[in-house]
């Protein structure tokens, strides 16, 4: 069986299990979040009336992330129809925008955007917060209600999207009917060379495959090169396994995986026993195909989807009016110090957006010294309009006050995942997606740019 | 919701490939909440109004409009792509689309569809959305798995093992009825 095989095995009581097996899951941790909590919890109570209670209360995992910093009324409230919800249940895991656990949220918008307007239990976006929190492990099924959760996948564990009817059926069982996938291997050799980053080979093999070239299958990344890539960059490649059509992306469990998991359970006190799945001898694949990383050059996905794949080089006639960096996966600590690392000492022609994907990751940039100054600073001096405001963003355009939204035709480049016509904002602007080195140097010029002679 | 007739006849509505969840329900709408009746219908109002007007001129929906004149959308390939927002297949059918025949779904919209039982999503065996045009009017026959426009007949691929979900309104209505939960108090 596959990695992904064992998983569906291992959560069904079952032996052995094959693609194209419907079998019921039980399911570890389900994740949901603002923009799709509310409905969730609405199915949840239709279905099995007002006073039941969920099937675990620390088994449920609550995230604010999408539409919080914006004085849009309805956002608002969604937060506090979570926050209602946790209090009647008893959720063990909700991290809260404010303190103040009887209090109700309302971004005040006199603050600008840019001061810090959260409260100390905050986590930022969903899919980074999860594992920062804790609430990735080996060997797990993890369900979320947003397209971008196969992001755990980086941690050797089963996650996948799902909509708020079937996450409502999970908050009342803790199991779903599920589909075995077929498994696709992209088997990685080599080193990623200068100015080529973890989010360039996601781009690459999404082209390579088409942007439906997974649909319904499962990713599953191994290799002498998916070993050398951190966690950071394990998670950047997952992410993007459902702009393929992906259910989702899995890696094998290494040492690399364990010292970020073990540390992230002790820090927060969570559930710290797991049980890897490790990869049998004989797996069939659908697919399988060697990429050499040493062979990638720095790649960008076009204009209207994530399966137009360039690279960099080649796009230098395209002008641009915005970048932008953040998100779950172009939003984290790494990702800010590859950026700054283009941008240090230099001006960007063009106006540049910077939304950290957590809190921590707004501590780190603030407490990481380079010669003296502050990571943050430097990005600042830089030109780059930083928020402390760790969320979604603009990456999902949101409301018309969100930070960074383009609200007119525009050309954009972002470290963000998805580029669909209006995903930012307007849907007559045209959106680029790339690495932050790419995005960084592209900033600098006021057009796509190959990052490469911008590092030393 | 309950049990649907098998035959679907109405007014067409045509796209193209990679119509993604942003273009079927834009995120700026993402605040409202489907289980939320008057959101529920809101929702409705604003199906598929992220598509292009350049692309699309012929709109979805008539402003001011809660419900569509069509009630079949044809698509190319991976239709829903994208989010994995239950908004998508609800603004559809809450507009009061009834099928969707696409030559392929990204796979969490079509589950979208299957558990909310808002929108049968078939899969047509050719490339209609090259030949049936916008407006014109089709009757859609799922047991027959056939779409006929015009006097012309068009196969479909059978729906198989989601029908009967649908049918019945739904995941939750269908788990029911086989005993897989218990019966609503
Ligand atoms: S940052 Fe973007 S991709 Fe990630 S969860 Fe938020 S909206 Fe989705």
């Amino acid at each position: 069986m596959t990695l992904t095989e064992k998983l569906f095995a291992r959560a069904s009581g079952k032996s052995n299990v094959n693609p194209g097996d419907n079998v019921w899951v039980k399911v570890d941790v389900l994740m949901t979040h603002d923009v799709c909590g509310p409905g969730t919890i609405g199915v949840f109570k239709r279905e099995f009336g007002n006073n039941a209670k969920v099937w675990d209360r620390e088994r449920v995992v609550i995230i604010p992330d999408h539409y919080i910093f914006t004085a849009d009324s309805k956002s608002n409230r969604n937060v506090d129809i979570l926050r209602d919800f946790v209090r009647e249940q008893g959720i063990k895991y909700f991290y809260d925008v404010i303190d103040d656990p009887n209090g109700s949220w309302h971004f005040d918008p006199s603050k600008g955007q840019l001061k810090r307007q959260f409260g100390s239990n905050f986590a930022g976006v969903c899919h980074t917060a999860l594992p920062a929190k804790g609430h990735t492990r080996p060997g797990e099924i993890l369900l979320g209600t947003d397209s971008h959760t196969c992001m755990a996948g980086a941690f050797n564990q089963f996650a996948t999207g799902i909509g708020n009817t079937d996450a409502g059926f999970v908050l009342g069982t803790g199991k779903l009917l599920l589909k075995v996938p077929e498994t696709m291997r992209f088997h990685l050799v080599g080193e990623l060379p200068k100015g080529v980053m973890a989010k360039d080979v996601i781009l690459h093999v999404i082209g390579d495959i088409g942007f439906d070239g997974a649909t319904y299958r499962a990713m599953q990344f191994d290799g002498p090169g998916a070993h050398a890539l951190n966690m950071d960059d394990r998670m950047t490649i997952a992410n993007m396994a459902i702009e393929a059509g992906g259910k989702n992306a899995i890696f094998e469990f290494d040492e690399t995986t364990r010292a970020y998991v073990d540390e992230r359970t002790k820090r927060n006190g969570t559930r710290a026993q797991y049980e890897p799945v490790e990869p049998d001898r004989d797996q069939k694949f659908i697919y399988d195909k060697t990429f050499d990383l040493s062979k990638l050059e720095p790649t960008v996905a076009k204009d209207p989807d994530p399966g137009q794949r360039a690279l960099a080089r080649e796009c230098a006639d395209i002008q641009l009016d915005r970048a932008y960096i953040g998100s779950c996966t172009g939003g984290k600590t790494s990702d800010f110090l590859a950026f700054a690392r283009v941008v240090n000492g230099k001006r960007v022609k063009i106006d540049t957006f910077g939304v950290p994907a957590t809190p921590d990751v707004v501590i780190e940039l603030q407490t990481t010294l380079w010669e003296g100054k502050s990571v943050w600073s430097i990005l600042e001096s830089a030109g780059v309009l930083m928020t402390e405001n760790a969320s979604c963003a603009a990456c999902l355009g949101g409301p018309a006050d969100t930070f960074g939204r383009l609200n007119r035709p525009m050309n954009c480049i972002t470290a963000t995942n998805r580029n669909f016509p209006g995903r930012m904002g307007h849907k007559e602007s045209k959106v680029f997606l790339a690495s932050p080195y790419t995005v960084a140097a592209s900033a600098l010029t006021g057009h796509i740019t190959d990052p490469r002679e911008y590092l030393g | 919701m309950g049990a649907m007739s098998a035959l679907i006849e109405g007014s067409i509505f045509v796209v193209k490939d990679n119509i993604d969840t942003d273009q079927i329900i834009p995120a700026q709408y993402l605040n409202l909440v489907p289980t939320i009746p008057d959101e529920y219908e809101k929702l409705g109002s604003y199906a598929l109004i992220g598509l292009p007007e350049n692309l699309y001129p012929t709109r979805f929906m008539t402003d001011g409009k809660m419900k569509t004149e069509y009630a079949i959308v044809v698509a190319g390939r991976n239709f829903g792509c994208g989010s994995s927002r239950e908004h998508a297949p609800i603004a559809m059918g809450a507009a009061g689309v009834e099928a969707v025949i696409a030559e392929s779904y990204a796979r969490i919209f079509f589950r979208n569809c299957v558990a909310t039982g808002e929108l049968y999503p078939v899969e047509s065996t050719s490339r209609l959305c090259d030949v049936l045009k916008t407006g014109q009017r089709g009757k859609l026959d799922l047991d027959a798995s056939s779409l006929v426009v015009e006097g012309k007949t068009y196969s479909l691929k059978a729906l198989g093992e989601v029908k009967p979900v649908i049918d019945e309104g739904g995941i939750f209505n269908f788990a029911r009825k086989q005993g897989l939960i218990a019966a609503q108090q």
